[in-house]
């Protein structure tokens, strides 16, 4: 009896961690389109945190070259507080922040990796304060917890923008924020399937994100947006693939038994569309430019614009990892002592598989993925 | 009659009754919906494979199934739960996957080093995860959960940091054909039935079995019997290792990557519910190695029905929950006691009839 009372206890246990799951990516970042989704990553413990890394090269090398050539002969100071390192989107991100704000543009940049570590991130903004750098940016690893910081920051005069993912936070403690837009990412891939389809009947399979995450919910918004203003389109389904390779795979297993008929699929991110692809290769159904099914993805990695490129993934929609020329406007129109939007916008692309042109996506060809930053 | 009660009677009666009663929900939606009423029991064969739901439940509870083994002894011998496991098929991925690849490289299509070198290595570091789990429980007697919660935690970001916290991709096909086809069955199907064959015949054909229960019954009582009930818990936690060490490579062949952040995510807990699904007292003592095997596929089977369903993945974990309350409450002693006393009562307005 009493064993039987403790194995109720668990299983219910697992039951309740079960429907936990569901939330784990509520308080997840605007945008990361990493192959290792940060919802995930936040429930794991990250490795510890580097502590070594903490002075940046950037800032000897600054010394190394005092006279900066700034534009007004000044050296602007600027911290910045990243994530960390979990995914070649995060790599080709920071690497953008470093080369944008170099001593040779003028700026002397103070870069913390923060290994996805909330309090290491607190702790490097607060000791920005302490240095009195001129600007701060952070990409908040969580987006709750920062009320004090941002005050401290308020009350020291420093400018805070806030970059790549949102903040839960009074936006009157921060200067100004920027990112993507995910419900103009979903947006885009519609409007393309729109032009590509060109009338044709849509049967439409969707394998969506991690439930909860910011970025789930802003691609379905967009692309559902463009499916309400299309009579012949109809979503057949749509289930959760939580942005892994694996759970696209099984959902799309799964799909090709419910429905012979469709047409179209979109996959949230582009580990989810690999996993389809698997799926759809063990069951023999074609792909791609050349096959019966339009694969639609999103997060344009190197490896999955790859796929665009080899016609199998037909359009990829970026979240563009590229965002240090749009906080370096903002910063620049600061120092000019203009007003700044609350929100900026970092304008993302979509590619599309050579042999199509749109007036949405760029065609994709091998220059094109050489000269990718990631 | 009678036959019904000797059916009833069987120790693996529930299970099988419960994981029937999950497919029977599809039964029902296939009627009501039009469509053939057993559709989720047909198998085909498509494009040069086996094709059908069952064959998808087979499939992918590969991995709970055999993890579901080595849970099922450690349970049994020590009361308590191994939650690493999880943590540990990431872990085995990790450092396969990092050897097949080299260190630092994300992408190859060639091995940096023999085949079986990267799963051998998997395979040794869950074993010694494992013993070092059955080392606290058994030496130095740390609570089971507490022991494993440290692997529980470090095990995934050792393979994180292994793999440079990247996903490692291996494409070459041999290393991709033990998540994929081997002829016309799914790899892990077979991979899953040598590893639940091995342990029955093992537990069988030797007194193991006997001697993990009564360790698991009463240590102190085994040990004066002549046991070394340290030792047997140690093993237990090893076969354990090995199993999870199976499983994630089971896993991570699947998808030709190692990703280190997702494999086995959550997957103890599925573990853990697959042996109380089977009808095993989490409390250790007597186990039921095909009971465990049965919850394992039936918490696929959830998880297959509800897609078939179309449930929507936001309310999906709100079913799985449903569901999995119905058979844990089937199964418990008190509704137990009121068949029976029910069935008593039946039998005795017979007599006095």
């Amino acid at each position: 009896m009493k064993k039987k009372v403790v194995s109720l206890l668990v299983a219910a246990m697992t039951v309740a961690s079960l429907t936990a799951c569901g939330n784990s990516g509520s308080d997840a970042p605007a945008a990361n389109p990493a192959p290792a989704p940060a919802e995930n990553q936040e429930a794991d413990p990250a490795p510890t945190p580097a502590e070594s890394e903490a002075p940046a090269p950037a800032e000897s090398e600054a010394e190394a070259e005092a006279p900066a050539p700034a534009a007004d002969g000044e050296v602007i100071s600027v911290g910045f507080a990243q994530v960390g390192h979990e995914s070649d989107w995060r790599a080709a991100n920071t690497k953008n922040y470093q080369d944008t704000f170099s001593a040779a543009n003028g700026y002397e940049l103070s870069f913390v990796d923060c290994d996805n570590d909330h309090a290491v991130q607190i702790e490097t903004v607060r000791g920005f304060i302490e240095q009195e750098l001129d600007y701060i940016c952070i990409a908040p690893i969580q987006s709750a917890g920062w009320d004090t910081v941002l005050q401290e920051a308020k009350d020291a005069g420093i400018p805070v923008l806030i970059v790549d993912r949102a903040v839960d936070a009074d936006p009157s403690l921060y200067t100004t924020a920027l990112g993507c837009d995910m419900v103009a990412e979903g947006e885009a891939a519609g409007n393309w399937l729109a032009e590509y389809l060109n009338g044709e009947d849509a049967n439409i399979l969707v394998i969506e994100g991690s439930v909860g995450a910011s970025a789930t919910l802003g691609r379905t918004e967009g692309f559902n947006n463009i499916v309400s203003q299309n009579a012949n389109w109809k979503v057949l389904d749509s289930q959760s693939g939580d942005f892994t390779q694996a759970g696209g795979q099984e959902v799309m297993e799964s799909f090709i038994k419910s429905y012979s008929d469709f047409n179209v699929v979109v996959c949230q991110n582009d580990n989810e569309a690999y996993g389809a692809m698997d799926a759809m290769d063990a069951a023999g159904i074609t792909y791609g430019v050349d096959g019966d099914v339009t694969i639609i993805s999103f997060d344009a990695t190197h490896d999955g614009l790859q796929y665009t490129l080899d016609g199998k993934i037909t359009c990829n929609v970026e979240c563009n990892p590229l965002q240090a020329g749009f906080a370096a406007d903002v910063i620049q129109k600061l120092q000019a002592g203009e007003a700044v939007d609350a929100w900026t916008l970092v304008v993302d692309e979509a590619f599309v598989a050579p042999g199509i042109t749109s007036n949405y996506a760029v065609t994709m060809s091998q220059e094109v993925l050489d000269g990718r930053a990631y | 009659m009678d036959n019904i009660k000797k059916l009833t009677k069987m120790k693996l009666f529930l299970p099988i009754f419960s994981m029937l009663l999950v497919m029977m929900i599809n039964v029902i939606y296939d009627i009501a919906s039009g469509n053939p009423p057993f559709g989720f029991f047909s198998i085909s064969i498509n494009n040069g494979i086996l094709y059908g739901r069952l064959i998808d439940v087979l499939n992918r509870g590969s991995e709970v199934a055999i993890l579901a083994i080595g849970m099922t002894l450690v349970v049994s011998a020590s009361a308590g739960t191994d939650i690493s496991v999880g943590s540990v098929m990431s872990l085995s991925g990790g450092l396969c996957c990092m050897l097949l690849a080299g260190y630092g490289v994300t992408n190859v299509s060639e091995y940096a080093v023999p085949l079986w070198v990267g799963m051998f290595a998997g395979i040794a570091i869950a074993c010694v995860c494992g013993l070092f789990n059955g080392f606290l429980v058994a030496y130095m007697n740390i609570q089971p959960m507490v022991a494993t919660l440290i692997l529980w935690s470090a095990g995934r970001a050792i393979g994180l940091l292994l793999c440079n916290s990247n996903i490692v991709y291996v494409r070459v096909p041999s290393f991709q054909f033990f998540g994929a086809y081997c002829g016309i069955i799914p790899t892990p199907i077979l991979i899953a039935a040598v590893c639940v064959a091995v342990a029955s015949i093992v537990l069988k054909s030797t007194a193991l079995g006997t001697y993990i229960q009564s360790v698991g019954i009463n240590k102190k009582a085994s040990r004066i019997s002549g046991f070394n009930s340290a030792k047997i818990i140690l093993l237990c936690y090893v076969i354990c290792g090995l199993c999870a060490g199976i499983a994630g490579l089971v896993a991570t062949c699947r998808i030709y990557s190692a990703d280190t952040n997702n494999i086995g995510l959550n997957m103890e807990l599925d573990a853990i519910l697959a042996v109380a699904l089977g009808g095993n007292s989490l409390g250790g003592g007597k186990f039921n190695l095909a009971g465990s095997i049965i919850g394992a596929y039936t918490i696929q089977a959830i998880t297959t029905t509800l897609y078939a369903l179309g449930v929507s993945s936001a309310q999906a974990p709100v079913f799985k929950a449903i569901v999995v309350i119905l058979i844990v409450v089937i199964q418990s002693q008190p509704v137990k006691d009121y068949f029976k006393k029910l069935s008593a009562k039946k039998a005795g307005a017979k007599e006095a009839a």
